[in-house]
Formats: C-alpha cells, sequence, structure tokens
C-alpha cells in the first residue's frame, strides 16, 4: 500500500539547533499513527511542517503523491489534512454552528450543503445542543470536540492532532478516544497525533514514532515501543518497565 | 436575496419594513431642516456599512477611509468640470481608482504582515500623502478648492446629480438600502463566514483552507468601492471640495463613529448609530448655542462625553442590546 503521507529526511534548524533532524516516516492510508517524545524533542516542529506553518530545510513531504513542503497552509487544508491546535482556537464570538459551517464550506458547493455537513459532523461529536453557544462560552472538553467537528468538516483525509487530550480528565481522554476510534473505523480516516497522555497513545495508536532532541529513534508498533530500551531511557523512564 | 429575507426573524422583518416607510415617507412632514439632517443620518449609515464590512466582518481596522471618500469625490467631480461626464458615469471611474488604492494599501499591508494599528497607521499614512497630493494639485484646484457650478442650470438637473434636498434625500436613501440589504447577504454567504473566521483567528482560518489574503482584499475592494460612491455623492451634494477637509483624518474618524456605536460586526448597527449620532449631534448644537456656550469646541466635549457613556453603558453597541428588547434574534452575531 503507498504511503498517504511520506515525510523523507526532513530537517528544521532554529538558529543552530536542530529541533527536526532527518526525520523519515510513512503514514498509511487509514492509519492511526502516533508521535511521541519528551518536551523539546520537536514534534510540534514536525507536525507545523506537515500543516504548512513551517518550511523545512531539507526533506520533503508527500502528501496523496504530492509535495507539500513549504506549501502555505490554505493550500494544505485544501488538499485535504485538517488540523485542530496544541492551544484550542475556535472562533470565539461565533456560535458552534457557525465555527463548523466554515470548516465544511470548504469543499461545499453552496451554504445549503455547508449547512448539512456542519450538522451532520455536530451530531456525530454530540455538540448538538449546543448549537448556537458562542465557542467562548464552552467547556475545555467542548472547545476540543468543536475544533475537532471544525478539522473533520472540511473533509479531510488525514486529521493531524496536535495534544488533543492535554488539559482532559482521565474520564473525557476515554471519551476523545472513543469518538477517535469510532471517527478511524466508520470513515477511514487517517490520523496524525502528537500526544503526551501514554494512554490515549496505546488505545488509538497502530504505529508509533518517537522523537528525542529532534531525531526519530524507535518506530514500530506501540507494544513494540514501550518496550524499547532507548525509549525507555529517554522518555518513559525506567520505572515504566 | 429571498431566502435572506426569510431567514430574518418576524419582529424584525417588520422593523426593517417600518423604518423603510417611515424614511420613505418623512419628506412628507420633515421641513429643510430635518430632511438635510436625514440626509446625513443615511450618508454615516450608509459610509459605516462600507467601513463596517472591512473592520466588522473581515476585522482590519481602517482610520483611513477619507482616501476613498476623497478619491471618490474628486475623480467624479473633475470629470464633470474638465471633461462634462456626469455624476452618474462618473462613479464607474471613480469606483475602480478607489478600489485600486484600497487594493494597493491592503496588498502592502498584508503582504508584507503588517497588522492590527500598524495596518491602521498605513491607513492614515495614504489618505494624508494624498491629500498633501490634492494640496498641490492645480487641476482640481490644489488647496483653494474644487467648485461645482450652483444654481442656473445646474439646479435641476437630476441626470446631473443637481437639484434639491429632496433629490439627495432620496438618493442617500437608496445608497443606504441598497448597502444594507448587500451586507445582509455578503454576511450569509460563504464569503461572509470567511471574514468572520478571518477576523476572529487568521490562523485558524487558514488551517481550514480560507486564503486569508483573499478574504480580505475581497472585503477591501468592495469597502473602498462603496465608500467611493459616498464620495461622488458628498461632492454633488456640497458641491465644493478642500483637500484638508475631505482627506482629513477627522473625516474618517467621524464615518467609524455610527458602526462602533450602533454595534461593530452587525447589519443594523450602522443603520442605527448613524440614527442616534446625527440627532444627537445636531442637538448639541441646538443646545449649545441656546445656553449661550457656543465657545469653540463646546459641542466636541459635549459630543465626546456622550460618546464615552454610550460606550460605557452598551460597550458591545446599541443594536445587539436593542435587538435582545425588541425581542429580534438574529441567527448569526
Amino acid at each position: 500500500m503507498t504511503a498517504l503521507l511520506a515525510i523523507e529526511s526532513v530537517s528544521k534548524r532554529f538558529r543552530g539547533l536542530r529541533a527536526v533532524d532527518r526525520v523519515s516516516c510513512e503514514i498509511l492510508p487509514g492509519q492511526v499513527f502516533a508521535v511521541i517524545g519528551p518536551n523539546g524533542a520537536g514534534k510540534t516542529t514536525l507536525f507545523s511542517m506537515v500543516a504548512g506553518v513551517l518550511r523545512p530545510d531539507e526533506g520533503t513531504i508527500t502528501f496523496a503523491g504530492e509535495r507539500i513542503d513549504g506549501r502555505r497552509p490554505d493550500e494544505i487544508a485544501r488538499r485535504g489534512i485538517g488540523r485542530t491546535f496544541q492551544n484550542v482556537r475556535p472562533f470565539p464570538a461565533l456560535s458552534v454552528e457557525d465555527n463548523v459551517v466554515i470548516g465544511a464550506l470548504l469543499h461545499a458547493k453552496d451554504m445549503e450543503e455547508a449547512l448539512e455537513r456542519a450538522h451532520q459532523v455536530i451530531w456525530q461529536l454530540d455538540l448538538f445542543a449546543k448549537l448556537r453557544q458562542p465557542a467562548a462560552a464552552l467547556a475545555l472538553p467542548d472547545r476540543k470536540r468543536l475544533e475537532l467537528a471544525r478539522a473533520l468538516a472540511t473533509r479531510p483525509k488525514l486529521l493531524l492532532l496536535d495534544e488533543v487530550m492535554a488539559g482532559l480528565r482521565p474520564t473525557e481522554t476515554d471519551q476523545m478516544v472513543a469518538i477517535l476510534r469510532e471517527l478511524n473505523r466508520t470513515t477511514g480516516v487517517t490520523i496524525l497525533l502528537i500526544e503526551h497522555v501514554m494512554r490515549a497513545v496505546m488505545a488509538l495508536a497502530s504505529r508509533v514514532l518517537v522523537l528525542h532532541h529532534g531525531a526519530a529513534i524507535a518506530d514500530g508498533t506501540p507494544e513494540e515501543v514501550v518496550r524499547d530500551p532507548a525509549v525507555i531511557q529517554s522518555y518513559l523512564g525506567a520505572e515504566a518497565l | 436575496m429571498s431566502a435572506l429575507w426569510a431567514d430574518t426573524p418576524l419582529r424584525g422583518r417588520v422593523l426593517a419594513a417600518v423604518l423603510l416607510a417611515a424614511f420613505l415617507a418623512a419628506p412628507l412632514i420633515a421641513d429643510r431642516y430635518l430632511i438635510s439632517v436625514l440626509i446625513l443620518v443615511l450618508y454615516f449609515a450608509y459610509v459605516g456599512q462600507a467601513w463596517n464590512l472591512l473592520m466588522g466582518f473581515a476585522g482590519q481596522l481602517s482610520l483611513g477611509h477619507a482616501l476613498y471618500l476623497g478619491i471618490g469625490a474628486y475623480v467624479a467631480a473633475a470629470l464633470w468640470i474638465h471633461f462634462g461626464v456626469g455624476p452618474w458615469l462618473g462613479v464607474f471611474a471613480a469606483i475602480p481608482i478607489a478600489a485600486l488604492g484600497g487594493a494597493f494599501i491592503g496588498w502592502l499591508g498584508w503582504r508584507f504582515s503588517i497588522e492590527g494599528v500598524y495596518f491602521a497607521l498605513l491607513t492614515i499614512a495614504f489618505a494624508e500623502f494624498t491629500r498633501i497630493g490634492f494640496d498641490h494639485w492645480d487641476f482640481t484646484g490644489a488647496s483653494a478648492g474644487f467648485f461645482l457650478p450652483i444654481g442656473g442650470e445646474a439646479a435641476a438637473q437630476w441626470w446631473n446629480l443637481g437639484g434639491g434636498p429632496l433629490l439627495f434625500y432620496y438618493v442617500a436613501l437608496a445608497l443606504a438600502t441598497g448597502a444594507t440589504g448587500l451586507i445582509a447577504g455578503l454576511r450569509r454567504s460563504a464569503l461572509g463566514y470567511r471574514w468572520l473566521a478571518v477576523r476572529e483567528d487568521a490562523e485558524a482560518a487558514r488551517a481550514l483552507g480560507i486564503n486569508i489574503f483573499r478574504a480580505r482584499m475581497a472585503a477591501m475592494l468592495i469597502s473602498s468601492s462603496m465608500t467611493a460612491v459616498a464620495g461622488v455623492f458628498y461632492a454633488f451634494y456640497y458641491r465644493n471640495l478642500f483637500p484638508a477637509q475631505v482627506f482629513d483624518i477627522g473625516r474618517s474618524i467621524e464615518l467609524i463613529l455610527a458602526p462602533i456605536i450602533g454595534g461593530l460586526g452587525t447589519v443594523f448597527g450602522p443603520i442605527v448609530g448613524a440614527l442616534i449620532l446625527t440627532p444627537l449631534g445636531e442637538a448639541l448644537i441646538a443646545a449649545t448655542q441656546r445656553l449661550g456656550l457656543d465657545a469653540p469646541g463646546t459641542k466636541a466635549v459635549f459630543y465626546g462625553l456622550a460618546l464615552m457613556v454610550i460606550i460605557w453603558l452598551r460597550p458591545n453597541g446599541v443594536w445587539p442590546w436593542l435587538a435582545g428588547v425588541l425581542g429580534i434574534r438574529s441567527k448569526g452575531p
């Protein structure tokens, strides 16, 4: 199977610091792929290059057979990559409905279709009761789900999730895991997630890439990765044994 | 348009219809003075709509809309005086020239990431350059002013936008009504939603596939074009143009007050704001004169105080509150 997203020896430097150092990986269609690593490992930098916020210094990023490295975020979104932000940023003054409609407009031919798509996604993520509420009035778990809904409304082939579990309580994390699993199962959407919450990674990911000091130190199934001595050493800590 | 009308709550429709009917019928009872005040109300409602489109919807602060107003005024006046081209035709020259100016400022600002207050400074700078340029351009009378003929033949030529207050009143009413319809339609369009997204969070908007440069530019082109039309109206209504007045920053400021007081980013805000502010200004003039307080600046002081009180009481503008009181809840913000 050819990769939906192929990252090939991508590097990014910030004033001499190698934030990402020749990282390569392939994400297959339908996969849930997690990138983990300690703070400052380069996860967010890698993510930003895929999303078009940063341009790689070296290497290529190919999405659905097309080079996307160096393209603008809106061009990348149009090609079928949806994303969420580490610090959630739904449009605060707009209602839940309007937030999601804006996402749906990307590939809808008219307002009617966008509204229909938006309502469908809002149902799916269980936000319908809050349809008319402004995003600013929602609690954090709802804001996170709203951001997910907005990204899904663009009908992405690949969903980039930047620490979507951060700040959630364990029960809320489990809910989010269930939502993502269901999405992946029913729509076949490919998911690339950056995550700190190992509980979520173990439950969701079929493949895990571990970054440390900008370099990939392990790549495999969650079970393989957590048993890898280098990963335990640098990230999980000896007590994880 | 019909879908838009159907989307508006019943009380909103009734209010809009009553307001329009009142304006249509006003000349039956209003005297010459009241008509002149209502012309100003409609003028400020119209330019307020134009400015609110850029600021209230697309989130870009312009403090230099006098530029488009002035360009519109001077282009139409120069075409009429030097080439005998009437304003109904001249407006179609004024629009693209003003829009080109807007496009240039937008390009400079957004291409080079000049955002927020710095963008506002850029808009002021261009209005000022242009004022200085026109101050020295003899073709349009330089600082001594540019005058359109009054009386005689020009007096009753509606086809050349010459005539009495009633002509200007109905032209202004048509402009304000048309602008409100246009803005209401745009608000519900895909483009309108993109503007709101860009206003709320440009980075998040980009992640949803929105080309923020293009969205902002569209708002700028429509806003500057609309303002140029107001400029043509201004030139033929006042029939004299001085760069120091038309391009003045005070001109830019006065046209942003109605939408701010009425409610930024709302469709009815600029109308409500204009309905409050213009009569308030006129009343203050009358009151200060009657009280013998006609020292220079007295009116401005009271006007400023009144603005502060309104903003203090209704920081989101009068219209969102008024809509709540009247039981009109629109679907959007």
